[in-house]
């Protein structure tokens, strides 16, 4: 059995259900990040578990322990915040203290504990700061000791690197994930940042409207997207309408080129996807298939320049790599694009 | 134009406040004849009947406090939290003894508790003073509430609860170490505002028949020429007092609080 087993939860505001049928089981230690839109039940689903909506239907299970009639402060599950939350009377020894406080622990350990746990983040020296002199990743890093100081089963995130800007996200990320790897917390982290999401969990649950798309590591999520919204919500997709025109040997026709994947497809029309960075300018070594088209839109995003090309009905997005000496096709020329037939998806519904 | 207008009406405005209290000031400086003197504040001073009743007012005032802040800072909290829809709703009750005479608030009192009826609170002392007590907090309550609930706003409620459950802190410990302190400024500006009410009030005292400060000072007023005008320059001073200490402490909270 799992640490924590979310069982057929759903949660109802009104006749509006927000969270349907959610299931999930996560390990001891294991970091799983909801992924999605925002709206898509993210939070609702993280604040169940947390206690502070109580579920429509279905169970919540920790270490085998039902939390159906636990009050949030009787969960011992420690929560971040997207807006810190610190409490703004206390300074920053304060703030990692409370929850030991409210545990009655003696005045040594309590002392010894908030020195341990802004050592693990980095700010052994501002415990005597008020939290509005602090900057927002400190803020966010004392909130984090806060949570981690009273060992909770399990720590929550909910959209905690949002509200900063993208140099510290990038680098808080990596952070709280080392802390997160030391200490062995089971983790649920939500964000609707898909490369936060792919670059720190363990797995990776994609939701939408409510629904657990598909479930699975970062790998499965990006390379085997199950519904055409998952392929769509992570990374960057060229969808390819295709006829299929040999069922068991994968043959198909996309707006004329013919390509053969290599593995048993559905009869008639599908879905078929390509990500950029399978598309490459020119002949490939190993991509056979290769199509002509006309460049449409050429963005230089610095080490990656991406491409767009008219290809038939469709437009191809690519990437190249930038390279000074070579300066990238302008919108209107004539180009040749390679891909091997197995890089692509066969996207559901 | 615009601005002569302005400086026009300011100083018409300045002059209506100030002469009366100029006035009186110096009225009751001139118990002595020919000269200034502060013999009405000694006459006033003196009188143990003054220690009496102003202390007495002085206890009343601080009950109150006490009593109001455990009534409003727990219910504008749970409404904030729990009820939002229910704020203008409460609000609106909360504004009901601006508009409700303190005559009519204090007949429907003894109406209710008088010594026949199912709760004789009019019967004992201490019942009587609790009843004015009481009666002193619903006086103050729209001063209070919006003092509360104005610095409940500046703070964000439902995480920092969120936050304090989270580390397993119940309601007890959310109010008092949470909630409180973060609203203490805008408490204290309640509780000053409080205690100038209590200490002039002369309606409910007076028909309960408690010794308060306000019923004193109408018995002064009454029989004598120069002390009650000496008692009200002293009431004017603490309700400044009060005012002065609101400021002082909004100021003092800019300083430790600031934006999250
Ligand atoms: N208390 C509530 N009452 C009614 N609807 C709510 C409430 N909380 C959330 N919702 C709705 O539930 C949906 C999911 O919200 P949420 O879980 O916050 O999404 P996310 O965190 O993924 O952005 C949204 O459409 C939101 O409007
Ligand atoms: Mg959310």
């Amino acid at each position: 059995m799992a640490f924590l087993d979310i069982e057929h939860l759903e949660k109802s505001y009104g006749a509006t259900k927000v969270v349907k049928d959610f299931n999930l089981a996560v390990d001891k230690g294991e970091f799983v990040s909801f992924l999605g839109p925002s709206g898509c039940g993210k939070t609702t689903t993280l604040r169940m578990v947390a206690g502070f909506e109580t579920p429509s239907v279905g169970a919540i299970r920790i270490d085998g322990r039902d939390m159906a009639r636990l009050r949030p402060n009787q969960r011992n599950i420690g929560m971040v915040f997207q807006a810190y939350a610190l409490f703004p009377n206390l300074t920053v020894a304060q703030n990692v203290a409370f929850g030991l406080k409210v545990a009655g622990e003696s005045r040594k350990v309590i002392d010894e504990r908030v020195a341990e746990m802004l050592e693990t983040i980095g700010l052994p020296d501002l415990g005597n700061r008020y939290p509005f002199q602090l900057s927002g990743g400190q803020q966010q890093r004392v909130a984090l000791a806060r949570a981690l100081a009273v060992r909770p089963q399990v720590l929550l995130l909910d959209e905690p690197l949002s509200a900063l800007d993208a140099k510290i996200r990038v680098s808080l990320r990596g952070e709280i994930r080392a802390i997160q790897k030391k200490l062995g917390i089971t983790t649920i982290y939500v964000t609707h940042d898909q490369e936060e999401a792919l670059s720190m969990s363990d797995r990776i649950v994609v939701m939408h409207q409510g629904i657990a798309d598909q479930v699975g590591t970062p790998f499965e999520i990006y390379n085997r997207p199950r519904t055409r919204f998952v392929a769509n919500f992570v990374g960057t997709l060229t969808l390819l309408e295709a006829e299929v025109l040999d069922p068991a040997s994968g043959h198909v026709s996309i707006g004329g080129v013919e390509a053969t994947l290599g593995r048993r497809l559905p009869k008639g029309a599908v879905t078929l996807a390509v990500r950029p960075e399978m598309v490459s300018l020119g002949p490939a070594p190993g991509r056979e298939t290769e199509v002509t088209g006309r460049i449409v839109d050429v963005d230089f995003l610095g080490s990656v320049i991406r491409l767009r090309a008219q290809i038939g009905q469709s437009v191809l997005a690519f990437d190249t790599f930038n390279s000074s000496d070579a300066p990238p096709p302008k919108v209107g020329a004539m180009v040749t694009l390679s891909l091997a037939a197995r890089d692509l998806l066969l996207i559901g519904e | 134009m615009k601005r002569l207008f302005a400086w026009a009406t300011l100083i018409f405005g300045m002059g209506y406040f100030i002469l009366p209290l100029v006035g009186l000031t110096e009225f009751s400086l001139s118990m002595r004849r020919g000269e200034y003197s502060f013999d009405a504040y000694a006459a006033v001073l003196a009188d143990p009947r003054f220690r009496e009743t102003f202390s007495y007012s002085v206890v009343m005032a601080l009950l109150t406090i006490v009593f109001g802040v455990l009534l409003v800072v727990p219910t504008a909290y749970w409404v904030r939290l729990k009820l939002p829809g229910l704020r203008p709703y409460v609000e609106f009750v909360t504004l009901l003894p601006l508009v409700i005479p303190a005559i009519v608030i204090v007949f429907g009192y003894i109406r209710l508790y008088n010594t026949s009826s199912w709760l004789p609170l009019t019967g004992s002392l201490t019942g009587t003073n609790l009843l004015l007590m009481f009666g002193y907090a619903t006086l103050s309550l729209p001063y209070m509430y919006r003092a509360v609930d104005t610095g409940l706003r500046t703070i964000d409620v439902a995480t920092l609860t969120e936050a304090a459950q989270s580390l397993g802190a119940g309601w007890v410990t959310i109010l008092a170490r949470v909630i409180m302190p973060n609203v203490l400024v805008a408490v204290l500006s309640g509780a000053f505002v409080t205690f100038a009410i209590v200490i002039g009030e002369f309606t409910l005292a007076a028909l309960l028949n408690r010794p308060a400060f306000g019923p004193y000072l109408q018995l002064m007023g009454a029989n004598r020429a120069y002390e009650p005008m000496a008692l009200a320059v002293i009431a004017f001073g603490i309700t400044w007092a009060c005012m002065g200490l609101i400021q002082l402490v909004t100021r003092f909270s800019k300083h430790t609080k600031a934006a999250r």
